[in-house]
């Protein structure tokens, strides 16, 4: 299984909890905004469910090649 | 300890009523009853609901359950699913449908749109001259018209669904058939809009809501009449009641409205405020069921038992906010809960916050002598509180 990126700008987030509740095992809430627990994970539909869903579109999908799988303009 | 009555007795203005900041400082885990269905819990702290609304163990869907009796203010149970009734992963289904029509950078989007709508309704307020009653010609159609032409709602046809709906989101201001033929025209309405999509699709939501539907089977047909009726009526029922609450909130403190009018780069921090303190809620909203044993604030929630959170009182917590319930455009960090928290956050937060800006700041500049020209008599035994009439002159 390939790896994927997970980048979350919290200059941007403004800490509304979705991912953190979308994802729980890949999301955490600290200091009013989202982080990710591991910047490298195994694919997992959550966390394309979590940048799909975030108002803020803080949240960044890469592929291990470096794709962006979501949030999809 | 005997449970307490809930809802609490709703003030006639829009402030909290005390009962809950008592609570918040000395029971901040407390058993209430509400007309139907079982007991439940209260949570008044920030902390508390935090868990609450976005922790896992907490669910909405048993709501639904055949055989669980929700504790609720009607005495008919809701047997219609809508996404607030939903945890992920089918929440996240439906709610990915629309996401993107709502993101703060589509939302961005619609500022002109929104500002001409804006701009034509003060030209004509300016042209009648004072008095003006604010509800009628700006608060209510400016939130009318943005989401009605999201959703691809006929201009024509606003006027019949706006009576609907404030049928639809009474609790007591209507009897219980008034209020569940009001839902069912609704549903109607809907229901024939969606057939018209279907035969002429459009660039609206609606459209995108029956593609989904139709071509990729991502929610039913019963869920697409749903989620139009819910975002048509949480659509401007909300925004609507909430640019007539600012405005009197602004103009009952004047030496805030003095702040904005001499510096008008604080509208975005002055709305984020004004979200923060107006208790724009007049239900108890939805209950969360623990799905767990959760421990909160010392008190132990049993697996099946139902926590109420009301975000608005929440957001005076001085454990969070200093000087809770000062109204203060200057704060430094303002994470309020008006807009809810966890999956269930308001999908159309960044379209409010646009709408209220562009409201209020046109509104300040164009008629810098505002102020109310009568009493304001707030609408009560409704899901949103908000004036029944705004009585301006300048
Ligand atoms: S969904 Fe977006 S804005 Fe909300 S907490 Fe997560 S990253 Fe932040």
């Amino acid at each position: 299984m390939s790896k994927w990126t997970i980048e979350l700008d919290r200059g941007t987030c403004i800490g509304t909890g979705m991912c953190t509740a979308t994802a729980p095992d890949h999301f955490r809430l600290e200091g009013g905004t989202s982080t990710p627990v591991n910047e490298t994970v195994d694919e997992d539909e959550a966390v394309v469910d979590a940048a799909e869903s975030c108002p803020m579109e803080a949240i960044l999908v890469r592929s291990a090649d470096g794709t962006v799988l979501a949030p999809q303009v | 300890m005997e449970p307490r009555s809930y809802p609490f007795p709703e003030p006639d203005d829009l402030v909290v009523n005390e009962t809950y900041l008592e609570l918040q400082r000395d029971e901040p885990v407390a058993r209430v009853r509400l007309p139907y269905g079982r007991e439940a819990w209260l949570a008044t702290r920030y902390a508390d609901a935090k868990i609450v609304l976005a922790d896992p163990r907490f669910s909405r869907a048993p709501v639904m359950d055949a055989g669980y009796d929700p504790p609720r203010t009607m005495p008919e149970v809701p047997r219609i699913s809508t996404i607030l009734s939903m945890d992920p992963p089918e929440h996240t289904r439906l709610r990915r449908i629309l996401a993107k029509a709502f993101t703060a950078r589509r939302t961005e989007q619609l500022r002109e749109r929104a500002q001409q709508i804006v701009d034509d309704l003060l030209d004509e307020v300016q042209a009648q001259g004072p008095p003006a009653d604010l509800v009628d010609a700006l608060a209510m159609p400016v939130a009318i018209t943005l989401i009605s032409e999201m959703l691809g709602v006929p201009a024509l046809d606003r006027a019949k669904f706006r009576e609907w709906s404030d049928a639809a989101v009474a609790i007591t201001a209507f009897t219980v058939p008034e209020i569940e033929a009001a839902a069912a025209s609704l549903r109607a309405y809907i229901r024939d809009l969606v057939e018209e999509k279907r035969e002429n699709p459009a660039d609206d939501m609606l459209t995108v809501l029956v593609h989904a539907h139709d071509n990729e089977d991502r929610l039913t047909e019963e869920e697409l009449v749903s989620f139009g009726v819910t975002l048509l009526i949480a659509g401007h029922e909300t925004t609507g009641s909430e640019i007539s609450n600012f405005v009197y909130q602004l103009l009952t403190h004047p030496d805030r409205l003095a702040e904005l009018h001499a510096d008008p780069s604080l509208v975005p921090a002055a709305v984020e405020e004004l979200l923060r303190v107006t208790k724009l809620s007049g239900s108890p909203g939805f209950p969360r069921i623990a799905t767990a044993d959760v421990e909160l604030s010392g008190v132990t929630i049993r697996a099946g038992e139902a926590v109420f959170v009301d975000g608005l009182v929440v957001n005076r917590d001085p454990a969070v906010f200093a000087n809770p319930h000062e109204l203060d455009f200057h704060r430094a960090h303002n994470p309020h809960f008006a807009f809810g928290h966890g999956v269930h956050h308001c999908i159309g937060a960044p379209l409010a916050r646009m709408e209220l800006q562009v409201s209020i700041s046109t509104l300040l500049r164009r008629f810098p002598g505002l102020e109310l020209s009568g009493e304001v008599v707030f609408k009560k035994g409704r899901l949103v509180r908000g004036p029944e009439r705004l009585p301006v002159r300048w």
